[in-house]
């Protein structure tokens, strides 16, 4: 039965955002965890922690998101777990992220000028307290904005956890369509909620990274 | 103990290839496309009147704050309720030339930035065209700066490619899809589609950094 797109069907989709926005944030949570380790392993004096982060790195740029999701989804199997989209969905999501965000924070720790850690060494500071105070909290500054940019990138990511059946946003519209076939109303209204989620975190991270940049010059 | 079985991917391994050669075609044609809709765009969005400007400023913001998956579902199934009726290799050729030209078009708008007024200046001066400014004073050096970017931003784009499989494109990830409902060895198969994406982005990798080794040979300064 082919039923009209109105009022509810609108109202269906707009509830679904919070399941994309609940994996977001589960993903972002645990990439960001996941992610300073990588960038700590990548900065270390160790060479085979640097080769693996690298490595870890890599695998994780050089391959589709989608293919992630798909092996995480169909490896839960092999390992005996039931398969379940949620976490699979946010296990890939999850070291996607650690991946991309260790490669950026890399970056940033590594703008940080030597002379700042070779001081810190100096005055007696060891690792952990080397990077806790003296390090992390300027590359902190550096990595706001990059890090509000890959916030969107991983919103949008978030859509392919559709494909392996976790019902989030465009698999609401998916099915909202499949039941109203006005594919034009329902997928236009799905990409204006992306919209809204991603638009004001693209100006942010813009808005940050003009300032920075302001405030670098001088 | 699960028992891993490769001998069905490996007996089908020619699908696969021809998958990976359409994966190759529809990322190599979408960047070519992208590419004229990017400079087009780029020259829009730096030189043109303010409406122009505001539709292109439109156009990059839409398509790079929502997921490629919905560009490509408005594409292959809203599309056709306006009369136009793709096939599903044309609608992921479409979607891929539509969402590379937005980024694009910010990477090359940047490389043109870079470009210091007194060059244009210098160029007008010398009697050359505006086409002629563009094409040799600003093109060619932006381009240059913005190579890496521009190539990361392309093996991105065949990664992201793997999405138009859910429209039954016919490109590798739709190969494993096949595949992995024809011998339910879903956990190999896409292990090995990964590993020939990881072959591919490394390969494209290694030909871009021998391309510029070889377009960009002449000094930048002297």
């Amino acid at each position: 039965m082919i039923r009209p797109f109105g009022w509810n069907e609108f109202l269906i989709i707009v509830m679904a955002a919070q399941w994309t926005i609940a994996l977001s944030a589960i993903a972002f949570a645990g990439g960001g965890i996941g992610g300073l380790l990588i960038a700590l392993a990548r900065v270390s004096d160790v060479r085979p922690l640097r080769l693996a982060a690298l490595g870890f790195i890599r695998v994780f740029q050089g391959t589709p998101l989608l293919m992630q999701l798909f092996l995480v989804f169909f490896g839960m199997n092999i390992f005996g777990l039931a398969i379940n989209p949620w976490i699979a969905a946010t296990i890939a999501l999850t070291l996607h992220a650690s991946a991309f965000l260790g490669e950026i924070w890399r970056g940033c720790i590594e703008a940080v000028p030597s002379g700042q850690r070779e001081a810190a060494t100096a005055l007696g500071l060891k690792y952990y307290n080397r990077m806790r105070y003296i390090v992390l909290p300027q590359a902190a500054r550096i990595a706001v904005a990059p890090t509000v940019g890959f916030l969107v990138q991983l919103i949008k990511g978030t859509s392919l956890a559709a494909i392996i059946g976790f019902t989030e946003l465009t698999r609401q519209g998916q099915i909202i369509n499949n039941a109203t076939f006005s594919p034009f109303m329902v997928f236009g209204t799905v990409a204006v909620l992306y919209f809204i989620l991603c638009w004001p975190l693209s100006l942010l991270a813009r808005r940050m990274e003009l300032k920075f940049s302001r405030a670098t010059q001088r | 103990m699960y028992e891993f079985n490769f001998a069905p991917v490996f007996a089908s391994f020619d699908q696969l290839l021809l998958g990976a050669w359409l994966t190759i075609r529809l990322s190599c044609a979408a960047m070519l496309l992208g590419l004229i809709v990017s400079i087009i765009c780029a020259w829009g969005k730096t030189a043109g009147p303010s409406l122009i400007r505001f539709v292109i400023n439109a156009y990059i913001e839409i398509i790079r704050n929502t997921p490629f998956l919905v560009q490509i579902f408005f594409i292959f199934f809203g599309l056709p309720s306006l009369g136009l009726r793709l096939s599903p290799n044309s609608a992921a050729l479409l979607a891929l030339v539509v969402n590379f030209g937005a980024y694009g078009t910010e990477i090359i708008r940047a490389g043109i930035e870079s470009i210091q007024k007194g060059q244009v200046e210098a160029g007008t001066a010398l009697g050359l065209s505006k086409l002629q400014v563009f094409r040799y004073i600003i093109m060619k050096p932006a381009l240059r700066t913005v190579y890496p970017s521009l190539t990361s931003q392309f093996i991105y784009l065949m990664l992201t490619s793997s999405v138009v499989s859910v429209i039954s494109a016919d490109d590798l990830a739709a190969a494993g899809n096949d595949l992995q409902s024809a011998t339910f060895a879903s956990f190999e198969v896409y292990i090995v589609i990964t590993l020939m994406y990881l072959a591919l982005s490394i390969g494209f990798s290694a030909i871009f950094a021998a391309i510029e080794k070889m377009a960009f040979k002449y000094p930048l300064s002297r």
